[in-house]
């Protein structure tokens, strides 16, 4: 592996970008998809190669600054890459989703005015991403964490002129800086305690800090390992879009869909898992931090998979959906299970790019309309997008044999083979999931694909398959989506190839002990998958869904009807945004408005300020009329206080 | 050229010049104008070899001149710079060319005076970074207050007679006591030579008076919380050229008066006292932030926006007796609160001329007359929202270097510092945001929008220039802290040993 090979992966998306961008017009719609396509090219053919040549052996793991971005003191800053093969795994998956997606979009966005500015987004994205991934230090990491923030922000509101979406895009932006003050706030614990960025430099200290404590309250001793880890893993939260703070990742859908696959399903969101499992040997020092990363990601796995039950728009499914799948991956940090999270991470950017895409080509076929109860039938209109869209909803509810099925059940299995405390919650939580999980992905087929044509006839005559370069793209995602899982899952998890990247103590280590006692071959893990509570209950999950919107979609309405208080809560979102908008927004304006008026205006500047010259210009008002300007006034006061002298003297 | 030398052209050109400006007379604004841009880029070019020529490996003053001026008085007329004061010296000669660039349209009436007002300031500000006499210091200190009070009270808005009275008699009472505790050390030591002052030996009761004196007079320049009520009103009613130099220059003396006198002299009552700086400082983070987020007129919030950013500046420089107490690392707070001072300079002044874009146009700063600016203005648009974005400490942008590096210092010291001061992360992104969403995007809000024209080459370019400084700071800000490296561990020994 070498710098100058590194370079290029991380550099080429960026020229690709800067020429889109500030020469679009010039080089024109064509040019520019042209130019940025291949940028991406360029850098998932060498980030795929460079993982190829890792997993044969003839390339080993790289850890080196470019340049120094500062010294301060004794604390030495710099811009790096540390890859290694959990870096590679990620370079390849953002560079491939990447690639497929810079595909899509020139059919996506063929008509759009904005089109050459969409591709220099993307292509923008792609190399913040990868200077994420890439990164050898906290710094760059939170370069890279803030710059696909940036991006995110610019491409949800991309379309400008929406009031939905450059709502939705300045929420995302915040409720991310929430996330990034907790992320920063371990950052500085970890500079300030170790004297270091550098990943490896930190990572080598560890053992002497494993007792130190932090005192954050006077009197309160807390665990430094606890304080960074959660602290750190807050600035997740925010990025990786964990109840309360997943609130934004809904609202992103206001954005163009190629994004939604590429950024808010397949990479950007995943950012948070990533950075977990690249910090596992601190987070392998905090049990109690390991059980809250568990509890929020078991919380938002269930509970944001039962609000995609009630969505009816497309995206929206999708997008709850994504942010239910993070969860699982949440949960499986918190149970120490680092490689089944990564692990479920790839195949899920692969089914979840999938559907997207898929979501995407539907509203292309139906003129941008996104809600699903006008749509219905389409199966025969678009067959292409139709069998991909089973693919990927197939892998994602965990049928066994598909990608999702390996990934999702060895989660499953780690939770309930972890001993962490509240696994117990989390395990059962991940396990009704699963059933949520085929409910409201089959809902979405049916509503969609199968049954009545509810769309107006003018939708419908126009009806059609989308362009080649939109359907390529679900092919080439659907090939992954189905066959991953198998080729991956003994050397990612039980294999030596994620061993020197994740670091897990034996104690803790699940996904080993799964390995040595229930994995015989992928093969024999798909068929015991057949027998297990998981697959009965995507079953029971399926039937449910078949019988309801494919059979009898009256019983979806009667439901709807009984469960009334229940619908409304979840059509609420539990609160979520009513609280966040009417007390925490509300509540910061209302208070700045308090201390504007009354604090600055009336008593700073009115009392204090303009009140001290107003005191001055009584008092001067007052004496002034002593200076009238008559010389008998002046010879009289003049008079009267030699007289008063003299009578004071002579008496 | 003599480097001898370089420190006095660089004040006394820009006066020069100013009164050959003057000299042109009303008639000749072509003249007066290409004059001033003119000698505003010989100074940019004088102050690259003050760069290029500078050593960074001492401390010691370099490019020193000094010549008795009233000796009975022992009053010199002493010139030099060290790590601290030559980065900002040449910010200012670098801002000084962008606003005379941005006024050359918007100003119509006596351009003449204006620009030799901008000559004049450029030459004070100058000479207050270059000063090593105290006297020398206060008299560039205070004459910087006309040229300020002239382009505020002629070329202002409506409300600029209470705007100037306000700023002038505020700065001026800061600075009366700043007088009296120079006149005090002189008599104390015998000497206004300003390393020497530091040398003198003081009580921590005298050092308190003297503490006191010097701080209203900071505080007020900076401006801290609660003598910061005259900004958003000079602000407000300034032409934008200058708000500019307001924001960009004007308040760095007031953090620079911190590093050069109150630390060195008053140590003892720097560090017995820090604790009230840093309660204002963070009291300026989140409270102002607070106030800025409610803000109607665009330019109020970039004023209060000021006032917050500045409180890192404070909020480094009085950490750093803390992390001595506590044997920490003091650079970082130190170079942190410098590098947010030049990042601020760069940011706010890109701001001020983003609304002044505006402004020039629709002759309204209120952000409801707005909306949707960028389907007329797109390239205007992305730079403002680049702006706002650096505004919001976006790393990659200068914003972040020293928010970044005075939060790292501040949880050092103590962790709710570094607690409150980070919440910057959340309001500086919610207000700078908030303003683009409404300004920026959406449907384009009235007639008055629609027929709004892009920005002109030369605006353009002015932006261009900043939007690369704002870039290549924040990407690569090892050779500012280089060249302040050694000028600020020597202040940290000055200031690491009592007085007491």
């Amino acid at each position: 592996m070498s710098m100058n090979t590194l370079l290029i992966i991380a550099l080429s998306p960026l020229a690709g970008a800067i020429i889109a961008g500030f020469l679009g017009r010039k080089i024109g719609k064509v040019g520019s998809h042209v130019v940025t396509i291949a940028s991406v090219a360029v850098s998932c053919g060498l980030s795929i190669g460079l993982l190829l040549a890792f997993i044969n052996g003839e390339a080993s793991a790289f850890n080196q600054n470019i340049y120094t971005w500062m010294v301060t003191g004794d604390v030495s800053l710099n811009v790096g890459f540390m890859i290694d093969s959990l870096t590679l795994v990620m370079m390849s998956v953002v560079t491939f989703v990447s690639l497929m997606v810079h595909i899509y979009t020139i059919g996506y966005m063929q008509d759009d005015p904005g089109y050459q500015r969409f591709f220099a987004y993307i292509s923008l994205f792609t190399f913040a991403m990868l200077m994420l991934v890439m990164s050898n230090n906290f710094l760059q990491l939170f370069f890279g964490w803030e710059a696909v923030g940036l991006v995110s922000y610019l491409l949800i509101g991309f379309w400008f002129k929406k009031e939905s979406a450059i709502f939705a895009n300045m929420k995302a932006f915040l409720v991310n800086r929430v996330g990034d003050f907790g992320f920063l706030l371990g950052i500085a614990a970890v500079a300030m305690s170790f004297g270091t960025l550098d990943y490896a430099e930190v990572f080598a200290q560890l053992p002497q800090f494993a007792d130190k404590t932090i005192s954050i309250f006077p009197g309160a001793e807390w665990s430094l390992m606890t304080f960074i880890a959660i602290c750190l893993f807050i600035g997740a939260m925010g990025k990786s879009a964990q109840a309360p703070l997943h609130v934004w990742l809904p609202d992103s859908m206001e954005g163009p869909t190629p994004i939604s696959a590429l950024i808010h399903a397949a990479t950007m969101v995943t950012a948070g898992i990533f950075m977990v499992s690249r910090m596992s040997p601190i987070f392998e020092m905090s049990d109690t931090a390991l059980s809250f990363v568990m509890l929020v990601g078991a919380f938002t796995a269930f509970f944001m998979g039962l609000i995609g039950i009630v969505q009816t728009d497309i995206k929206r499914v999708i997008a709850y959906s994504t942010l239910s799948q993070l969860g699982y991956m949440t949960v499986a940090l918190g149970v120490s299970a680092y490689s089944a999270a990564i692990f479920h991470l790839m195949t899920h950017a692969f089914f979840k790019a999938l559907l997207f895409l898929g979501a995407g080509s539907v509203i292309i076929a139906m003129h941008h309309k996104q809600d699903m109860s006008e749509m219905g039938g389409l199966k025969k209109y678009m067959p292409m997008t139709f069998i991909t869209m089973w693919i990927g909803t197939l892998a994602l509810t965990g049928m066994p044999g598909f990608s999702g099925f390996f990934s999702k059940d060895i989660i499953i299995e780690a939770t309930h083979a972890s001993t962490r405390w509240g696994s117990g919650v989390a395990y059962v939580a991940v396990l009704l999931g699963v059933f949520i999980t085929a409910l409201y992905s089959f809902r979405l087929i049916y509503l969609t694909f199968h049954g009545k044509e509810r769309m107006d006839n003018h939708t419908k005559d126009h009806l059609k398959e989308s362009p080649w370069v939109v359907t390529l793209p679900l092919i080439l995602l659907a090939i992954p989506s189905v066959i991953i899982g198998w080729i991956t899952i003994e050397p990612m998890l039980f294999g030596e190839f994620l061993k020197d990247a994740i670091h897990v103590n034996h104690a803790n280590d699940v996904v080993a002990h799964i390995g040595e006692h229930e994995f015989h071959g992928a093969a024999s893990f798909a068929l015991h998958g057949l027998t297990q509570l998981p697959f009965f209950l995507a079953l029971a999950g399926f039937a449910l869904a078949t019988y309801v919107y494919l059979k009898k979609i009256s019983v979806a309405e009667n439901a709807k009807k009984t469960f009334r208080p229940i619908y409304n809560i979840l059509q609420n979102k539990y609160g979520f945004d009513d609280f966040n908008q009417k007390y925490i927004a509300g509540g910061l304006v209302a208070l700045g408005n308090m201390l504007w008026k009354w604090s600055d205006s009336k008593l700073i500047d009115g009392l204090i300020v303009n009140g001290s010259a107003k005191v001055v210009n009584a008092f001067s008002k007052a004496i002034r009329p002593l200076q009238s300007g008559y010389i008998y006034h002046y010879a009289f006061v003049t008079a009267a206080a030699v007289i008063f002298f003299i009578g004071r003297y002579v008496l | 050229m003599s480097s001898l030398s370089l420190l006095s052209l660089l004040i006394w050109l820009p006066i020069l010049a100013a009164f050959g400006i003057l000299a042109l007379g009303p008639q000749r604004a072509g003249m007066a104008r290409l004059f001033a841009l003119a000698s505003s880029l010989v100074s940019l070019v004088l102050s690259i070899p003050l760069w290029m020529n500078f050593d960074k490996t001492t401390a010691a003053m370099q490019f020193v001149e000094k010549f008795n001026w009233i000796p009975t008085l022992n009053i010199n007329y002493h010139l030099g710079v060290d790590g601290i004061a030559m980065p900002l010296i040449v910010l200012t000669t670098f801002i000084t060319v962008l606003t005379i660039l941005s006024a050359w349209k918007v100003i119509q009436k006596n351009v003449h005076q204006f620009m030799a007002a901008f000559l004049m300031l450029e030459a004070m500000m100058i000479g207050v970074f270059c000063a090593q006499d105290a006297m020398l210091f206060y008299i560039f200190f205070e004459a910087m207050l006309i040229p300020m009070f002239l382009i505020i009270g002629v070329w202002g808005g409506p409300n600029r007679v209470y705007a100037t009275i306000k700023f002038f008699i505020y700065t001026f009472f800061g600075s009366v006591f700043m007088l009296i505790a120079l006149i005090y050390l002189y008599m104390k030591g015998g000497t206004f030579n300003i390393a020497e002052m530091a040398a003198i030996p003081l009580s921590l009761t005298e050092q308190i008076w003297l503490f006191f004196a010097f701080f209203l007079a900071f505080a007020v320049k900076i401006p801290m919380f609660p003598v910061h009520t005259w900004l958003p009103d000079a602000h407000v009613e300034a032409p934008t050229a200058g708000s500019v130099i307001l924001a960009a220059i004007m308040l760095k003396i007031g953090g620079y008066g911190f590093l050069r006198f109150s630390l060195p002299i008053t140590p003892d009552a720097s560090s017995e006292l820090g604790w009230l700086v840093i309660t204002l400082s963070l009291i300026a983070i989140v409270y102002i932030g607070l106030i800025a987020m409610v803000q109607k007129d665009m330019k109020k919030l970039i004023a209060y926006s000021s006032i917050s950013h500045m409180g890192f500046v404070t909020l480094g420089i009085f950490i750093a007796f803390m992390l001595i107490a506590k044997g920490g690392d003091t650079h970082m707070a130190l170079e942190g609160a410098m590098a947010q001072m030049v990042s601020h300079g760069f940011i706010s002044a890109a701001l001020f001329l983003c609304v002044g874009v505006l402004y020039d146009r629709m002759h309204t700063r209120l952000i409801r007359d707005y909306g949707g600016v960028i389907n007329t203005m797109p390239l205007f648009g992305a730079f403002f929202v680049f702006f706002a974005m650096s505004n919001a400490g976006l790393p990659g942008t200068s914003g972040f270097v020293g928010e970044f590096m005075v939060i790292l210092s501040a949880f050092q010291a103590n962790f709710w510092f570094a607690f409150l001061a980070a919440i910057t992360l959340i309001f500086g992104a919610a207000y700078s945001l908030w303003m683009v969403k409404r300004v920026v995007f959406g449907e384009v809000k009235s007639e008055a929008v629609s027929q709004l024209t892009d920005i002109t080459k030369r605006e353009t370019f002015i932006l261009a220039v900043l939007a690369i400084a704002v870039l290549a700071l924040g990407l690569y800000p090892e050779p500012l802290i280089d060249v302040m490296r050694v000028s600020v561990s020597h202040l940290i020994e000055l200031i690491s040993i009592s007085k007491v």
